[in-house]
């Protein structure tokens, strides 16, 4: 008892320290085993040299890079030419991505205001409405998707039964099919990351904009998009990213000419006709590029915040 | 209608219903150019849907209401020439205190040089120029409750609409601003409408009130008329202590009414239009126009016994017991002359009041 507050109290911090140590370990292995080892795997992977028969040769080898950027022709004897192939893949992947994001944000963001703008007691009701079709597997609601769209459906049937239109649809195998399919695929990743920002919102804003003569579009611009911009920046890399690696919805629904990464990539580890090390390449070159742009927007929205 | 340019504001049988309840009844009343003006009641008595109506945030389910003789009651809140200080300021977050400041100017098509000077003009009235490049979560409640005044005036509303503005704030800080807000007023010229449920921040700053109950106007008049002559029980209870007896009037003559109280004592009073002999009404009787003496220094002092004295600081208030029941609470400076009429529980005394102090109430 006569030991005095200030000896216990180290002693205290210290076990506390050690004791923090040991209760973190449980989230740095799971971060290790499930993010760290299957990157370095696949940065190790893309170094190497490819077995014809899927698998690799350990072997080092800068091939899966070359073959990316640079073409040597059918024998690989004559001189290198840039190679545009996957590099306009990887560019129809961040423009269909771009697309179903935009597309995503325009549905979103008015429903989550709707939502938001909801007496309490209902919100939890339309969120859940919302997610609903979420519990659906993905590759089920994407094939739903396909028989919706197609010329011989509802859709295309529906609007020539009523007049809109006289020749079938013939929206699908288009990038404006991926975009719907990338769209409705993650559309609550969208919706829920706004929602939470919007219902936080304090609407009295809005009121004192409105109180110093901003018309109603003004308000909305000058004040309720930059407050809830955290909230929408959340949810268009929440969209964004899982679509410019998505496969199924390019292979369903974009058909053969509407080619994405995550389909490239997917073919390299497919069966016996893959080329691991490529494969394994593209989804680092997919990696840093999803890494550059969310660094550029988090340093864009530091500069303005600032 | 009116093309007066002395009222500011006038509200002319205004209804407003949310469904089936009735937030306000048919209220009229006029505001007049540049004064202090405030809408005082307790919670729930329509006081700031009147201001959210005079605002535009509310529309008026019947009834007009004309600024200096222009309906306005139709028009969307930014078109109305009139300003709001909201209860929790309602600061823009992601722009500075200037931005904030300048938001109106910039929005009423002022260049944003013009919207800056200006800003920085209003800033410097409320002596916030050194936090001009700060975001409102930097700065303390009293100062944002100044940028939201400097935001409010940088336009130069015809009239400002304050909304509990001080109700966030400590005492100390309420008290200073309460004379803030009153300068400012008289600097401006602008006329100010005020929505508080503090009776005593009402009565010190403004020029008129309007006491409001239950979505009815109970009483308009200034703040010295509202506390000595009280129209009703509600505003005599809701402004100030008082001492609320019931009594019987016996006769009236001239400006005085003979009455008695329950237990035969009896007391005369201001008469009041509409109160005859035989009527069973209300009296209000403010404890600080009442005095205690050991012997009766008039025919009409009641007597009876100390009960308690309660020492508040600036007074001491003495609760007395009459002989058959009704109890007053007297108050008395606490100087050297109020406190010679300082008695002990248990001691007898005389209740004496100065004259015309009590004041019959119709309703």
């Amino acid at each position: 008892m006569a030991g005095g507050a200030a000896p216990g109290g180290s002693v205290q911090s210290k076990t506390y320290r050690e004791a923090r140590g040991w209760l973190l370990l449980p989230a740095w292995v799971t971060l290790g085993i499930l993010t760290l080892a299957p990157l370095t795997i696949m940065l190790v992977y893309s170094f190497l040299t490819k077995e014809f028969r899927g698998g690799v040769i350990w072997e080092f080898s800068l091939d899966a890079y070359d073959q990316f950027f640079f073409d040597r022709g059918l024998f690989g004897d004559e001189p290198p030419r840039i190679e545009w192939t996957y590099i306009g893949i990887f560019w129809r992947s961040i423009w269909q991505a771009g697309a179903a994001t935009i597309l995503s944000l325009l549905i979103g963001f008015p429903t989550a205001c709707f939502i938001a703008t909801r007496p309490e007691k209902e919100r939890t009701l339309w969120v859940f409405l919302v997610t609903i079709p979420y519990w659906v597997n993905l590759l089920i609601r994407t094939v739903s998707m396909k028989f919706l769209l197609r010329d011989e459906g509802p859709l295309s049937d529906g609007l020539i039964a009523i007049g809109a239109i006289s020749e079938p649809l013939g929206i699908v195998n288009t990038n404006l099919a991926v975009q719907l399919g990338l769209f409705y695929s993650y559309l609550p990743f969208m919706v829920l990351p706004i929602y939470a920002a919007v219902e936080r919102y304090n609407f009295a804003l809005s009121e004192a904009a409105a109180d110093l003569y901003a018309p109603r579009w003004t308000v909305l611009r000058r004040i309720l998009l930059p407050v809830v911009k955290p909230g929408i920046v959340a949810g268009c890399i929440l969209v964004f990213v899982p679509s410019l690696g998505s496969f199924l919805a390019p292979d369903l629904l974009g058909g053969a000419k509407n080619f994405m990464i995550g389909s490239l990539i997917e073919e390299q580890f497919k069966g016996n006709a893959g080329n691991w090390p490529f494969g394994a390449a593209a989804s680092m070159i997919l990696l840093t590029l999803v890494l550059i742009l969310l660094i550029a927007s988090a340093r864009q929205s530091q500069k303005r915040d600032g | 209608m009116p093309q007066d340019r002395e009222i500011a504001i006038e509200v002319q049988n205004a209804v407003k219903h949310y469904g089936t309840f009735t937030a306000l009844k048919t209220i009229s009343l006029s505001i007049r150019d540049n004064e202090f003006f405030t809408l005082l009641g307790p919670s729930g008595c329509g006081k700031t849907t009147l201001l959210r109506m005079i605002a535009g945030f509310e529309d008026v389910t019947e009834g007009a209401i004309y600024l200096y003789g222009d309906e306005i009651d139709r028009l969307p809140p930014h078109k109305r020439p009139v300003n709001t200080v909201f209860q929790n300021y309602a600061l823009f977050p992601h722009m500075t205190v200037l931005e904030n400041v300048g938001f109106g100017l910039e929005m009423l098509g002022k260049s944003k040089a013009e919207a800056r000077a200006r800003a920085g003009e209003v800033l410097e009235m409320v002596r916030l120029s050194q936090f001009a490049a700060r975001k409102p979560s930097q700065l303390s409640g009293g100062q944002q409750q100044r940028v939201a005044l400097a935001r409010a005036l940088a336009p130069r509303p015809k009239v400002l609409l304050l909304d509990e503005p001080l109700s966030a704030l400590d005492l100390k800080l309420r008290k200073a601003m309460q004379v803030e807000l009153k300068h400012l007023q008289r600097e401006t010229g602008i006329t100010f409408i005020f929505v508080t449920h503090d009776q005593a921040e009402a009565l010190t700053m403004s020029d008129r009130i309007a006491v409001m109950s239950e979505g009815e106007l109970q009483q308009l008049g200034e703040a010295r008329e509202i506390y000595e002559r009280p129209r009703n029980v509600f505003v005599a209870d809701f402004i100030g202590d008082t001492n609320l007896m019931e009594v019987t009037v016996d006769k009236v003559e001239g400006s005085r009414a003979q009455c008695h109280l329950g237990g035969g004592h009896k007391l005369t009073c201001d008469s009041v239009d509409g109160i005859g002999p035989g009527a069973k009404v209300h009296m209000s009787l403010r404890p600080e126009r009442l005095f205690l003496s050991a012997d009766p220094v008039e025919a009409e002092s009641l007597s009876g016994t100390v009960r308690e004295t309660i020492y508040i600081g600036t007074d001491i208030a003495t609760v007395v017991e009459l002989e058959d029941g009704p109890q007053f609470t007297i108050r008395s400076s606490n100087s050297t002359r109020g406190n010679a009429r300082v008695f002990e529980a248990g001691t007898p005394v005389a209740v004496n009041m100065e004259m015309g102090a009590a004041r019959l109430l119709v309703d």
